[in-house]
């Protein structure tokens, strides 16, 4: 047995010695970790945005040599959608200079938000993540543009509004809430319980666990014996198509089923096949393959074989988000260099980046993105998210379809709403540090 | 050769009962000890941060199964759940009291876990095995839903998550985002360090004794007059103590923040394959097998890019989990008991090296 004894200590003797030889990193260029997750339950979600993150970031370093002519060096950290290793990718990373962390995970980026002032490192959680940390006063190192969860809600209620003939129809009316059971899932109740009040309606709250996500016969029972007008979804991995599955089985009417922009992938519709025909969802993105810019991937990306992304699945719903998201980064680092004057940015640099970012309607043209999402016009030191608009889109059997216009949120609604959280967290969380950060002002 | 106890003679039955009864023991374990202490001197954040402290509290929650099941014979899936109660419990207790140091309220938490073990401990009069793990898993899942339908729990945090505030111990910060890993680790070893002591205590005297006597025959046990309810309840107890302060030190200390879910079924089966691959009823195996499980898939991450192999991060992730499988495999084959076992066989052959007989 001495052998194994051996095997043992020369795993130990591994550990200790590998460990610190991991922090390392190259100083000459932008470092963007990418924490993705393409195993696990949630991988039906995680994959095509993690492809549409990379391989945006990717084509910007094959076509432009990277951003003003640095190089970004591009690591993806796995984390399964699990928070441990989403702390533990944040310490592998957080030494190499990161420009940015976008965790991908609103549980995740629970964890994050208190280090990320220590740290020195900015967190992108775009349009998900702690809806109160779009206020920039108390959260200087938390961004989650374009649009909070709380905004999301309130845009759905607007398109309610519309179908109903105004928001005051819905007196005495049912709508009914169904929600991964997580952090991600709660956080828009609060305003939907203040809606409930304000126009007379009774919400019905369904809440799925991760371990019944591939189920949920329980609630789609309990659905139908409610009946409610109204269906709104906050699910996100193999929630969705289940969801959208059990819905149709059901013969709940599909065109009054709604969910956020976190459910509304290609492949949670297409599981329920033609019977999903109908569904809605909102969106923050632009769809198909018809934008230069996603020309430009396929061309230096996709077709050159650097791209994980099943050819049929580029430039799906999902697969925009990731390219948006790293849209968002991109900018941010190009606009930390003009800001900052520096080449290499690093965390801190791109932190002033974000607070001052601007992408106009012109710009997004510029990019090779016309149309493709709201123009970024609001962000400020004291608003992180801009509460910028979204729109909803229909299954038609077998794509996405835009059915609405651009709506904006009701930002009267939300913007106190999310300044009273905040404070609240502050409070609750003893010794949060007050902002130092200074504030640029936007160009 | 080196390791003989020739020439060392014992003229006390205190000498002769101690723990590490042979000098090189003795020697290993200060060594052991001194360097584990001088790990704090490291700036490597990751090492101390994503291996170290959660190596360690998983350990700590490891020995409070392993009291449980290795050496009280009582097969329980409620680990996750009894972390959790330690956890929330601390929470409440340090945002009720934030004037008391946070590190009273970490212990203290132990002992709420505790009284909710007991609470699930009283079937395990009449029911063992397998049926226990049933009765155990009911615990696992009635808390897991009291720690998100509960609001009073997290303070009636929209998020549903606990979040730890920032706390002081002579003036440092020990919890919280400015804590530094040092400051972390050096509390939750001592921690672990000093439960570990008073474990080892335990299952050597009169009640470990009496834990082992349920665990090889009940009703022998209680023909020479071991009462077994107070005996598995006390087991129930202090495991679940045990495990109290693992999920107070997990959040506290480690995450800094925590969502329901970490206290999930997943967790309590970690935990009971920790032990099952360390060995039961064996406190070197409580450790042997947190190791395995928890560190041996991070090193494993980090292999091929040191070798300089260009692999997808999730292909990483996909080989990680077949090699620890295969691994756990090997290991259960080699030796069904553990690696405790192992270890145990490995300082007898050294013993008599080189001339085994």
């Amino acid at each position: 047995m001495d052998v194994k004894r051996l095997i043992w200590r020369g795993a130990i003797a591994a550990a200790l010695g590998l460990a610190p030889l991991v922090t390392t990193a190259r100083a000459q260029d932008i470092y963007v970790p990418l924490l993705t997750y393409r195993t696990g339950p949630f991988a039906n979600s995680g994959i095509p945005i993690a492809n549409g993150m990379h391989d945006y970031l990717i084509m910007l370093n094959e076509r432009d040599g990277g951003i003003g002519g640095v190089k970004l060096n591009i690591e993806e950290c796995e984390t399964g959608y699990d928070t441990k290793k989403g702390v533990e990718c944040w310490e592998a990373v957080k030494g190499k200079n990161p420009a940015v962390v976008n965790p991908y995970s609103t549980g995740i980026t629970l964890q994050l938000i208190p280090k990320a002032a220590v740290d020195k490192v900015p967190i992108l959680s775009m349009a998900y993540g702690l809806s109160a940390s779009a206020v920039g006063e108390k959260f200087p190192w938390i961004f989650n543009p374009p649009a909070t969860y709380w905004d999301g809600l309130s845009i759905v209620f607007k398109y309610i509004g519309e179908k109903e003939g105004g928001l005051e129809k819905l007196k005495g009316k049912t709508i009914g809430f169904i929600f991964l059971e997580s952090g991600y899932g709660r956080e828009p109740l609060p305003l939907l319980h203040q809606f409930a009040k304000e126009y007379g309606f009774t919400v019905k709250e369904y809440s799925v666990a991760a371990k019944e996500m591939q189920d949920q016969s329980g609630q789609w029972l309990a659905v139908r014996r409610d009946r409610p007008a109204w269906m709104i979804m906050w699910g996100w991995g193999a929630m969705n198509p289940t969801a959208v599955k059990r819905a149709s089985e059901n013969g709940y009417p599909m065109d009054r089923f709604i969910g956020i922009w976190w459910s509304g992938s290609d492949d949670d519709a297409r599981a329920g096949g033609q019977a999903a025909k109908g569904y809605l969802s909102l969106n923050i993105n632009g769809l198909g393959t018809d934008y230069p810019a996603l020309q430009d991937i396929k061309k230096y990306v996709v077709d050159k074989g650097k791209s994980q992304v099943e050819k049929d699945k580029f430039g799906e719903a999902f697969y925009n988000r990731g390219v948006y998201n790293s849209v968002i980064v991109a900018e941010a680092i190009r606009n930390a260099q003009k800001v900052t004057g520096k080449k290499v940015v690093i965390g801190e640099d791109v932190r002033r980046g974000l607070e001052s970012l601007r992408i106009s309607e012109a710009q997004w043209k510029e990019l090779g993105l016309p149309g493709f999402a709201s123009p970024i016009t609001n962000l400020s030191c004291a608003d992180h998210n801009g509460h910028h608009a979204a729109y909803v889109q229909q299954w038609d059997g077998t794509k996405w379809v835009k059915v609405s216009d651009w709506i904006t949120p009701m930002k009267d609604k939300v913007r106190p709403l999310l300044e009273e959280a905040a404070d609240d967290y502050v409070k609750k969380n003893t010794g949060w540090p007050k902002r130092s950060e200074a504030c640029d002002k936007s160009t | 050769m080196l390791y003989r106890e020739a020439g060392q003679f014992k003229t006390s039955y205190l000498a002769d009962q101690a723990i590490f009864p042979i000098r090189q023991d003795r020697i290993g374990m200060a060594v052991i000890i001194a360097g584990a202490y001088l790990l704090t001197l490291t700036q490597n954040d990751f090492l101390l941060n994503a291996m170290m402290i959660p190596f360690l509290i998983f350990t700590l929650a490891a020995i409070g199964l392993n009291l449980l099941t290795g050496y009280t014979g009582l097969l329980s899936l409620g680990t996750g759940a009894f972390m959790g109660v330690g956890a929330y419990a601390c929470y409440k207790l340090t945002s009720l009291f934030p004037d008391v140091n946070v590190l009273v309220w970490v212990v203290a938490s132990g002992f709420f876990a505790a009284l909710v073990g007991v609470i699930f401990g009283v079937p395990s009069l009449r029911i063992k095995g397998f049926y226990l793990a049933i009765a155990t898993l009911a615990a696992q899942f009635f808390l897991e839903w009291c720690f998100i339908r509960v609001p009073w729990l997290y303070n009636y945090n929209v998020s549903g998550a606990i979040e730890v505030p920032t706390r002081t111990l002579f003036g440092i910060p020990v919890t919280g985002p400015t804590a530094t890993a040092q400051t972390r680790y050096l509390i939750v070893l001592t921690i672990v360090a000093v439960m570990t002591w008073l474990a080892s205590n335990l299952v050597h005297g009169r009640i470990g004794r009496m834990w082992m006597a349920v665990r090889d025959m009940d009703i022998a046990a209680e023909l020479i007059g071991i009462r077994p309810l107070p005996t598995k309840l006390l087991a129930f107890a202090i495991s679940s103590f045990y495990c109290g302060v693992s999920g107070a030190l997990m959040v506290f200390l480690w995450y800094g923040g925590a969502e329901a879910t970490v206290f999930n079924i997943n967790q309590s089966f970690n935990v009971l394959f920790m032990i099952i691959i360390g060995g039961l009823g064996s406190l070197i195996g409580s450790y042997l097998g947190a190791a395995l499980i928890f560190i041996l898939p991070i090193v494993l991450r980090f292999v091929p890019p040191r070798l300089g192999l260009d692999i997808q991060a999730a292909t990483v992730e996909h080989v990680t989990f077949m090699i620890v499988g295969a691994l756990i495999i090997f290991f259960l084959i080699v030796e069904p008991h553990g690696l405790a076992r192992l270890w145990q066989i490995a300082k007898q052959k050294l013993r008599v090296w080189p001339f085994p007989y």
